[in-house]
């Protein structure tokens, strides 16, 4: 290293830096997993509110399942789907804490369905953020609700099929019409500027608990690199041309 | 007008070498190390240090947050 790279490379000088509210284990997730990135934004979200005391996430079935590694604050481990029905719970029996639930699209939107309507149509005072990548990650890639019509996954070989298999389930866009929810938007996190958006989504919803307004659902359309069978940087692509068209980005509502 | 002067430092056995970090890059200063880490993964690194002007994105999209940012005026 040369005396100029020592030079800025100093404490005074970190403009970025690894949350403290991360641990130190490796993330076992794959190469370029979106997970990783949500991780980290609700781990500095927390930290910059200084709330790590007073938060209690559920974890819920699926890649995520061991987020309870990662981020050194209070977890409660839900059966597969049913982190909204866990969180209605906790938020009832400590109403002074912050609640959340970190889920992905086979969890939140097939078996979990009806848990997170009701959740939200109840408005339960929690947070819930929804890593949707349009397949079943952790089992192998299999056709998950939100997988788009045409997509290849393990069970639907020659892409979704209409006929076979139904359309591809919009369920923040359902959610956004139950009036229990305070705030409903879609994000990504796919670009420096995406991530930062995405922050912001992820801190006003935390917010929004804090100060009782009802349900926050933060949707972050994200990629599976193994189940789509791609490199990070080509998943991130298909993503761009494929996903946001099925699911556009932006806040349905804000109340 | 006094020139921005970035770095980077990546913790190298977390780095699972996706290569986001690269493409996030504006001054394509990040490339994938030859040398492999300890679970074989060719770890991110920085290819052109004079260039970088540490802006951040790479650490901001890095999934395994290992990256950590520098910046000064020199």
């Amino acid at each position: 290293m040369t005396e100029e790279l020592k030079d800025i490379q100093k404490e005074e000088n970190i403009v970025y830096k690894k949350s403290s509210l991360l641990t130190d284990n490796v993330m076992h997730y794959c190469p370029g997993c979106t997970h990783g990135v949500v991780h980290k934004l609700v781990a500095e979200v927390i930290e910059e509110m200084g709330i790590q005391g007073d938060t209690i996430g559920v974890s819920p079935v699926g890649c995520s399942v061991l987020a309870y590694n990662y981020i050194d604050i209070d977890w409660q481990e839900a059966a597969h789907g049913r982190a909204p029905a866990l969180a209605t719970a906790v938020s009832r029996l400590h109403p002074e804490k912050y609640v959340f639930t970190y889920q992905g699209d086979g969890d939140l939107a097939s078996i979990g369905c009806a848990e997170i309507m009701h959740a939200c149509n109840r408005g339960e005072n929690i947070v819930v953020i929804f890593i949707n990548n349009a397949i079943y990650g952790m089992t192998g890639g299999q056709m998950a609700p939100t997988t788009m019509i045409g997509q290849v996954t393990a069970t639907t070989p020659y892409g979704r099929d209409v006929k076979l298999n139904g359309y591809n389930m919009k369920i923040t866009e359902l959610i956004a019409q139950l009036p229990g929810t305070c705030y409903v938007t879609r994000e990504s996190a796919h670009t420096p500027a995406s991530v930062r958006k995405t922050k912001k989504a992820i801190r006003k919803a935390f917010e929004n608990a804090g100060q009782n307004k009802g349900t926050s659902f933060v949707e972050v359309v994200g990629t599976c690199s193994s189940g789509w069978k791609l490199t990070p940087e080509k998943a991130n692509e298909w993503m761009v041309d494929n996903s946001f068209k099925e699911y556009p980005l932006g806040t349905m509502k804000d109340e | 007008m006094a020139k921005v002067r970035g770095s980077i430092v990546v913790d190298v056995e977390k780095c699972k070498g996706c290569e986001l970090c690269a493409v996030a890059c504006p001054k394509d200063v990040i490339q994938l190390a030859h040398e492999v880490n300890g679970k074989g993964y060719h770890y991110a690194s920085m290819a052109k240090p004079e260039d970088c002007i540490g802006c951040a994105s790479c650490a901001l999209v890095c999934p395994d947050s290992c990256i950590t940012v520098y910046r000064a005026k020199a």
